[in-house]
């Protein structure tokens, strides 16, 4: 059955397997291969995309749960060009080491700005993404500066 | 990891007016001409672009792609926006040695916090001459002496105000010959671009999802495989039946990946197993769930890590393979106004590094293309060539962003996994681990126990320490470290306070145990700054003398040491008890606490780095929670002081981390841990933020990526034990808080 969704803007059809994870539909069929396998059972958080809006795991979201859904990747954050507030503080406070979960990092951190305009460290501690270069004290700096950059961008 | 540095310049012109300093085969009369042992590196200028800078080293987290290029850049003399770095695959190139080839690039693993240390003379050395080019170029084409000519951001200067950038010249300078001598570098007075905090090079491809890592790469045709591996240390294949999963859609073949052959040791892969090849990942998923396999376990089928832990503290009662001697213990030891002794516990840990293992193989007739994320590249090169024949000069080694090593990569097994696959099926491979693999099939950290034992005299002056270690034998089933001592990475024979005290002894009891042992991140100040920090405090708290105290005073004058181990060879007791006293002070010290409060200290000679912990923690429902966290470092002159807080940050992490949490188990032979919800690695709610303090000492740079681990776990328990009164002694911390 082919499943029919919109990916990163675009509609896109799936006629594969069904229950194939999202996260391997993104890397071996979409080519997008900046959201990362890390678990495979929804704990890390290195997967993270946004299906219609909210953070999601997609090592754990089967394809055939996506009919009629929006699905954004980190590579359809940016608004062309123009990086997204969080992807900027990332590059201002210097966040990545290895870089490998930055992306399900930057999308669960996205959706946080989206609910908690101005986070605290109760608030940013509710994200359970695993970094393990350990980059969660430039993690929290980067999302105060990118809730600043959104509030200056709205006035 | 001693890489020829047998490696040669060249310059050719560029079809578009530019310059390339490239490498050449030494066999050639240009080479020849060119100066011999001068390290080479990819440099690249043309008219009205930036100059293209290659970063030689595996990225592996701890920042080189950006620290090494800023060498060559400084000493260039650019501007650092004038620059794009650009990723160097592995080279080779024919020389005339032993091995008939070199490093085209020098050394390109990452190990041991070397990059920095090793590149530091040799990229400075390669951006002065390519300068010193641009210069001639310039005073031939004014007819001026060089010595009225100077460089500044990207230009050369005549003093009567000429200016000429460097892409206008390269055309002319690419035909100059190589300063055949090392030229004189920059004091560090003159840096511009060393030494200022600079920004991750590729850090906007990071967060826009375009960088590759080496689970990303492709290659057409490529098929993915996933592997069922023995779960059993030494276990083998009884039988297997992949009926089923062939029948899954998308499955191509199924093939039998051979145990470890007993007589070579761990050489290749680690387990036996049954790999399942497919068109994508999931199918090849589906394909491995179906498969039914029954394993034979092997020799260490009864084996627990709980009875390792009695075999290890038992062990503590005899006496070990003496690793250093001064004075003579036993006998200071009889005359002794106060013993104390205490023993330590170092658990198995896992690398777990963020992006599992894999490596994508083409393997062709007389050539191969691997791409993966490695740390040791030459390693792998060495693998490839040593299960297919292929000529090392025509295997080419991509080497993408690495999401982790931690020390986990320096091994190739997965390497040799994907080669079996592709030389079975005939088509290029890309192996992928899953999170499950890759706990369950690690080079573990080793495990051992510690004895530490101080001598008093009447005056309460520390006269002897001994140190005896009983631990798993990091020699294990590898036959190429047969000639290693057997403390290999558990006992530090030289580790503070060895030379500080008058009769020492160092001992070790290798111990037997089915898990592969590597190398994890700052293997042995990781593994012995745990034991000795705390005991220095147990030892001042039994001898009634103040912790910090205590220490300073072993420390003594600020004098040099020899050091054997890696990071030597010279001990420096001033520059510890100068992060120490930092620490100390940026914590306030002696302060009043609150109720409940107590700080701790922990200071470690890191592989040619010095790093002190201070902690203020309190223990609240039975886990500790850190008030405050400071770390001090020196790692000399710091080359970027943001990627040298970074991985302060991130070593502290890892320590704490690990401290608290981790641990690997066995039980009935097999690993106990499958993913991160049974080996929680820390998350955003436990961790610290981290107030790094980097001391300018202006010595000549050690490397960073290790130096922020070893003394967090110490500093720790240090101060839990201040707080609380309890003692920790063996990790993970876990639930030992009650």
């Amino acid at each position: 059955m082919t499943v029919r969704f919109r990916l990163n803007g675009s509609p896109v059809a799936f006629d594969g397997a069904g229950d194939m994870p999202l996260l391997w539909y993104l890397r071996d069929h979409a080519k997008l291969t900046g959201t990362k396998f890390g678990c495979g059972i929804a704990s890390c958080g290195a997967c993270t995309v946004h299906v219609d809006g909210r953070a999601t795991r997609s090592c754990q979201a089967p394809v055939a749960s996506l009919e009629g859904r929006s699905v954004t990747t980190i590579e359809g954050l940016a608004d062309g060009d123009t990086l997204d507030a969080v992807q900027q503080a990332w590059i201002d406070e210097d966040v990545p080491q290895c870089g490998y979960c930055q992306a399900g990092q930057i999308m669960a951190a996205s959706e946080l700005l989206q609910r908690v305009t101005d986070p605290d460290d109760d608030d940013i501690a509710a994200i359970t993404n695993i970094c393990r270069c350990g980059t969660y004290p430039r993690i929290r700096k980067a999302i105060k500066r990118a809730a600043l950059l959104r509030k200056a961008a709205a006035s | 990891m001693n890489l020829s540095r047998r490696t040669f310049l060249q310059v050719t012109a560029t079809a578009v007016g530019g310059l390339t300093m490239s490498a050449c085969s030494p066999r050639s009369a240009t080479a020849l001409a060119a100066s011999e042992n001068t390290p080479w590196v990819f440099v690249r200028i043309e008219p009205g672009k930036p100059v293209v800078i290659g970063a030689r080293g595996a990225e592996i987290g701890q920042g080189v792609k950006t620290s090494l290029p800023m060498l060559i850049a400084e000493e260039l003399d650019l501007l650092w926006n004038q620059v794009k770095v650009e990723q160097l695959p592995y080279g080779l190139i024919a020389a005339d040695n032993e091995q008939g080839i070199a490093g085209k690039y020098g050394g390109q693993g990452a190990g041991g916090s070397t990059n920095i240390p090793d590149g530091w003379t040799e990229l400075r050395q390669v951006g002065a001459k390519l300068r010193h080019m641009l210069i001639e170029a310039a005073a031939r084409r004014w007819q001026l002496e060089t010595s009225r000519l100077t460089t500044l951001s990207g230009q050369v200067l005549s003093d009567q105000g000429r200016s000429l950038g460097y892409g206008e010249l390269a055309a002319e300078a690419a035909l100059l010959p190589i300063p055949s001598e090392d030229l004189k570098l920059k004091s560090p007075d003159q840096f511009n671009i060393i030494g200022k905090p600079t920004p991750v090079a590729d850090c906007r491809d990071i967060v826009t999802g375009q960088s590759e890592y080496g689970i990303d790469s492709d290659v057409d045709g490529a098929l993915t495989a996933v592997i069922a591996r023995c779960p059993y240390f030494e276990g083998d294949i009884a039988m297997f039946d992949d009926t089923a999963a062939r029948e899954i859609p998308g499955v191509r073949d199924v093939v039998r990946i051979p145990a470890p052959d007993p007589e070579q040791g761990l050489v290749m892969n680690l387990a036996a197993g049954v790999a399942v090849v497919a068109d994508d990942t999931w199918s090849a998923l589906k394909g491995r769930e179906a498969l039914d396999i029954a394993w034979r376990p092997g020799p260490w089928a009864n084996d627990s890590t709980d009875a390792f832990a009695s075999v290890a503290y038992k062990a503590l009662d005899g006496n070990g393979e003496i690793a250093r001697e001064d004075g003579n213990f036993d006998r200071a030891k009889e005359s002794a106004a106060q013993t104390i002794t205490a023993d330590y516990f170092n658990p198995f840990l896992a690398h777990c590094t963020m992006e599992p293992q894999n490596a994508l193989i083409d393997l062709r007739e007389d050539s191969a293309l691997l791409i993966g994320s490695l740390q040791s590249p030459g390693g792998a090169s060495r693998m490839i060539n040593a299960m297919t024949g292929i000529d090392r000069l025509n295997i080419s080694i991509r080497m993408p962003r690495v999401g982790g090593g931690f020390g986990r990569r320096l091994e190739n097994d997965f390497v040799a996994e994907a080669v079996h696959i592709a030389q079975a099926v005939g088509k290029p491979i890309k192996l992928v681990w899953m999170r499950e693999d890759d706990m369950q099939h690690d080079w573990y950290r080793p495990s051992g126990a510690h004895r530490l034992t101080a001598i008093l005299d009447d005056q309460n002056q520390l006269t002897g320490w001994s140190h005896r270690c009983a631990a798993s034998d990091r020699r294990f089933r590898l036959p190429a470290r047969a000639g290693s001592p057997s403390w290999l990475a558990c006992l530090d024979p030289d580790a503070f306070p060895a030379g500080c005290v008058d009769n020492y002894r160092a001992e070790h009891t290798p111990l037997d145990f089915g898990l592969a042992r590597g190398w994890w991140r700052g293997p042995l100040p990781t593994f012995v700054a745990f034991p000795i920090e705390s005991f220095i405090d147990e030892v001042a708290l039994a001898s009634g003398q103040d912790p910090l105290e205590l220490r300073l005073n072993l420390l003594g004058e600020p004098r040099e040491l020899s050091y054997d181990g890696h990071g030597g060879p010279i001990f420096h007791t001033g520059r510890l008890a100068d992060v120490l006293k930092k620490a100390a002070q940026e914590i306030g010290y002696g302060r009043t606490l609150a109720d409940g409060h107590g700080i701790g200290l922990a200071a470690h000679f890191v592989f040619g780095g010095y790093t002190a912990h201070a902690m203020e923690v309190s223990v609240q429902n039975g886990r500790p929670v850190i008030h405050r966290c400071v770390c001090v470092v020196d790692v000399g002159l710091a080359v970027n002081p943001l990627g040298v807080e970074a991985q302060m940050m991130s070593g502290t992490i890892d320590g704490l981390s690990t401290a608290m949490n981790l641990e690997i188990t066995v039980k009935d032979g097999r690993i106990e841990q499958t993913n991160f919800p049974n080996y929680p690695v820390m998350r955003m709610a436990q961790a610290p933020d981290v107030e790094v303090h980097i001391l300018d000492t202006g010595f000549t740079p050690s490397g960073a990526g290790e130096m922020g681990i070893p003394t967090a776990a110490p500093a720790l328990t240090n101060a839990i034990f201040a707080a609380t009164g309890q003692r920790i002694r063996r990790l993970p911390i876990a639930r030992q808080l009650g």
